[in-house]
């Protein structure tokens, strides 16, 4: 009872290239468009959401040598949509997913400083860390790194961002007209990097960004990614949005912070969610089960199971029982550009709990699908849906979560309208709007002000 | 009626095209310390939004961006370490896009460097340019040979060079950096240009009856492999509003005359009289024929260093002003002009005669030159009918007379389905 209640974040996801996204409905307008992007954002902003955010990845999908064509395919570079979506928006956070494998610190901490200084200080950073060769083949450097290697370059290309962004304070540039004097320090930018990965000096050409550095985000799973984001993100992107899973999840990591001398409220826990309202409970349920066969059909159902599989299943009638065959244990060939096939880590148990719950259930190879994958996170009338964000956020499970909606561009209206209304009420999100950096709606500290709150922009 | 066809007519040839080039507070030195100047705005998206809204306004077919992945130098192969101009900048595309939903018309082609960046990166970033302006993307691809600018990258070192008279080198090592770079430049524009066709225009069928969002077989692997990089494709980006965003590149000799022939659309030259423009014009047409591309469009724009100014001797004497601040006479590669907008606007109508199509002003002050070119110049030249009185097109291909250009892909599906 004691303790005060916690208030929520939330951001947007731009809805993405996978089956999530239910492009054969009527409603689902382009997803190349720049009008969907601002029509996305500005929704965001209505609702006082605390950021956008962009996913990215740098090949096509395949699966079975070919280019995947079920789900949306195309997406736009992320770092141009951001920035003109600082054009339509004012106070939105704008996070972009960028890969720190196939760009080079000195270019991406540019660019990131500029989109910074172009939306006075909304800038934030998901770094990922995909090293496959398969992406590799569309970049100068091939697919050079060897898995175990993706989060040494992941840290020390952080780090050498860091170091670029840090190398001017924010005091250089004077420019007294009367006095001739532009810069106060001709060694402004200065920097020199010897490491493993970079071996890099010179002088950095972007001045210091109001953020002072952008927010930085991580999205992996594994023991090495929570370690990194424990080390130095200032928010995680996780796929723990159920009750359980999240409260793990949010002490496991929050549980690493002190080894690197950092509070709990220093890396914000949000996990990617999905909802579904319905005027009632009831009509949202049925409204799930429908979307639920749209995202899965028969033709994506066998797809799915061939990504746990490893095999050819094109023979398999999605309608009928699962395959008796074992998944292929070798080295994972059939579907390629994909995160989350590597969220299997044990096909063949996996493969063999399906088959039992299947004969049990009496389920088809589709109905299954539909059952064990990507349920919807939240799902009820918006009262419900306002309660149940609210208490696992409360109940540590989250600090907040990363809406992805499954229709484009609109998927996000109804949740601004109806859920984040209800929020307010409770008194656990924003009514607007306190401060004009994405630092401020997270709460986060910008990095000139060692460890005391963000008080400056206040008084401005 | 005309006696002539108009494309024939020697009082009225085709109008001009007419962009300009930004950069900072403008292209002089001291143009920063000029009261018109914001010096301390370059940094914000409200001085580059008030800016490309003036060229806009002054109906320009587009504006270049400027950039380099290292501080401005007064000095052109290694940084000067002076305090007393303009230094540090944001990244150019990223510039181009913050302004693009502010604009309806003007055309925005920002600079990439291709010796330092991934050709799929940039492909991908130009395309998104062109959606979010719905049309009006180009780029500008510039080399560097510098050290200092290679050391932050960390992946290639160059031998030092001598670049007086780098046009035209007799040295055989500065010979070969120049034939790498560009070489390496011409490549980088091809698989930009291959990957903006990788998707056919119609690739996105939505089947909901197959359940299939893209016709996978209208999506093509460019598999490129050349010197410096090979790249698989297909573009994560489908193919852009104009199918090929404008390519243009700057260029002072040989070599860099063969990348505009070959691999351009726009190449912006430097010719100091209308002789030399002509000259210049001849060894782009021949480089041009020599790529077999003699019957497609390519534009052969002047780059002109400009302070206009009402009274002829006050542009000349704001110069020199200038230079005194600066502490040293402001030289360029380009011709330099001071003088009113109508003497420019004669100018400019002489050397068209030469055979160039457009040109590309550099404003000594944006402050001050920005608008005497939309406000001054603009209107002398729609007087002597050599400039448009209104945008005529949606589209930076459009303004330039360029149609929406076919897929180099397209052909081989277009007879398989015309046969199925
Ligand atoms: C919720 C979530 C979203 C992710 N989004 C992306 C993405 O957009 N692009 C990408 O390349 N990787 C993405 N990833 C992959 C991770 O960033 C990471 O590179 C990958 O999971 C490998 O690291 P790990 O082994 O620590 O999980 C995502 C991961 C998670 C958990």
């Amino acid at each position: 009872m004691s303790k005060p209640l916690k208030q929520i974040h939330l951001a947007a996801h731009f809805p993405g290239v996978n089956n999530t996204t239910v492009w054969s409905d009527p409603k689902a307008g382009s997803h190349i468009e720049f009008s969907s992007f601002a029509h996305f954002a500005r929704t965001a902003e209505r609702a006082k959401f605390d950021f956008l955010f962009l996913a990215e990845g740098l090949r096509l999908r395949e699966q079975g040598g070919k280019i995947y064509d079920l789900d949306v395919v195309g997406w736009p570079d992320t770092f141009t949509v951001l920035s003109a979506l600082a054009a339509v928006t004012e106070r939105l956070g704008l996070t972009g997913t960028i890969n720190s494998t196939f760009n080079e610190p000195y270019e991406v901490a540019r660019q990131f400083a500029s989109l910074d200084h172009l939306s006075d200080g909304r800038a934030a950073w998901n770094v990922v860390t995909s090293w496959d060769a398969f992406t590799g083949e569309n970049f100068r450097r091939g697919g050079f790194l060897p898995q175990n290697e993706r989060y040494s370059r992941a840290k020390e290309f952080l780090a050498t961002a860091t170091e670029l962004f840090d190398s001017w304070h924010g005091d250089e540039i004077v420019a007294d007209q009367a006095s001739g004097i532009f810069l106060k320090d001709a060694a402004a930018g200065a920097f020199v990097h010897q490491g493993q990965h970079f071996d890099i000096a010179g002088q950095f050409n972007v001045p210091r960004s109001p953020q002072g550095r952008p927010v930085i985000f991580q999205a992996g799973d594994s023991d090495e990614g929570r370690e990194f984001a424990a080390a130095g993100a200032d928010a995680i992107f996780s796929r723990h949005s159920t009750l359980d899973t999240g409260r793990d999840f949010y002490a496991d990591v929050k549980g690493r912070l002190a080894r690197y001398g950092r509070s709990h409220d220093q890396l914000l826990i949000l996990p990617a969610a999905t909802f579904v309202l319905g005027d009632t409970d009831a009509e949202a349920q049925e409204l799930a089960h429908e979307i639920r066969r749209q995202q899965v059909s028969g033709q994506t159902a066998i797809n799915f199971l061939e990504q746990v599989w490893n095999r050819d299943l094109s023979g398999y009638d999605p309608d009928g029982p699962l395959p008796g065959i074992d998944p292929d244990p070798g080295e994972h060939t059939i579907a390629r550009g994909r995160a989350s096939v590597r969220m299997h880590r044990d096909p063949v148990a996996v493969a063999r709990e399906w088959r039992e719950r299947a004969a049990a259930e009496g389920l088809s190879i589709r109905e299954l699908v539909i059952e064990t994958t990507g349920r919807q996170s939240f799902v009820g009338s918006p009262a419900t849906v306002a309660e149940t964000i609210d208490s696992f956020v409360q109940g540590d499970a989250a600090d907040g979560f990363i809406l992805v909606p499954h229709i484009t561009p609109t998927g996000l209206d109804a949740f601004a309208d109806t859920v984040v209304p209800l929020l307010q009420e409770r008194g656990v999100f924003r009514e607007d709007y306190t401060g004009t950096t994405l630092r401020d709606h997270l709460g986060l500290a910008h990095p000139d002000a060692g460890e005391e709150p963000v008080t400056r922009r206040a008084a401005s | 009626m005309s006696a002539f066809p108009s494309s024939l007519s020697p009082s009225s040839p085709s109008p001009l095209h007419l962009a300009v080039a930004l950069d900072g507070a403008g292209w002089h030195p001291a143009a920063w310390r000029e009261p018109e100047a914001r010096p301390r705005d370059l940094l914000t998206a409200g001085y580059w939004a008030d800016v490309v809204t003036e060229a806009e306004r002054g109906l320009l077919d587009f504006v270049t961006f400027e950039d380099a992945l290292a501080l401005q130098s007064s000095q052109v192969t290694e940084p000067d370490g002076r305090t007393d101009q303009v230094r540090g900048r944001l990244d150019a595309v990223l510039i181009a896009a913050r302004v693009a939903p502010l604009t309806r018309h003007i055309g925005l082609v920002p600079t990439v460097v291709a010796t330092h960046t991934e050709p799929f990166h940039i492909s991908k970033a130009i395309a998104t340019l062109d959606y979010v302006s719905t049309g009006r993307a180009g780029l500008r691809v510039q080399v560097s040979g510098r050290n200092h600018e290679a050391a932050h990258f960390g992946r290639r070192t160059f031998p030092a060079v001598n670049i007086k008279g780098v046009e035209r080198p007799s040295d055989p090592v500065v010979r070969e950096l120049i034939a790498e770079l560009f070489g390496e430049a011409a490549d980088y524009v091809e698989v930009v240009r291959r990957l903006w066709d990788s998707w056919e225009d119609d690739a996105e069928i939505r089947d909901v009856a197959t359940g299939r969002f893209v016709d996978r077989d209208k999506l093509h692997y460019i598999d490129f492999e050349g010197r410096n990089f090979s790249v698989k494709g297909p573009s994560i980006t489908p193919r852009p509003p104009q199918g090929q965003p404008i390519v243009s590149a700057l260029a002072h000799g040989p070599l860099p005359y063969e990348l505009v022939g070959r691999s351009t659309d726009i190449g912006y030259v430097t010719p100091h009289d209308a002789d030399q423009a002509r000259d210049i014009v001849t060894e782009i047409r021949t480089a041009q024929a020599e790529a077999g591309r003699a019957d497609e469009p390519l534009h052969v724009f002047g780059d002109l260093v400009v302070f206009l100014d009402d009274d002829p001797a006050a542009a000349a004497a704001r110069k020199a002003r200038l230079d005194d601040l600066a502490g040293y006479v402001y030289t360029s590669d380009a011709e330099i002009f001071t003088g009113t907008p109508a003497q420019l606007a004669d100018r400019l109508v002489e050397w068209r005669q030469a055979g160039l199509s457009g040109f590309r002003l550099r404003p000594g002050v944006i402050g001050q030159d920005l608008q005497a070119i939309t406000r001054g110049l603009v209107p002398e030249l729609q007087r002597r009918d050599a400039f448009r009185h209104t945008y005529e097109a949606d589209t930076l291909r459009g303004l330039l007379g360029l149609d929406h250009p076919a897929n180099r892909y397209a052909t081989a599906t277009a007879t398989a389905t015309a046969t199925a």
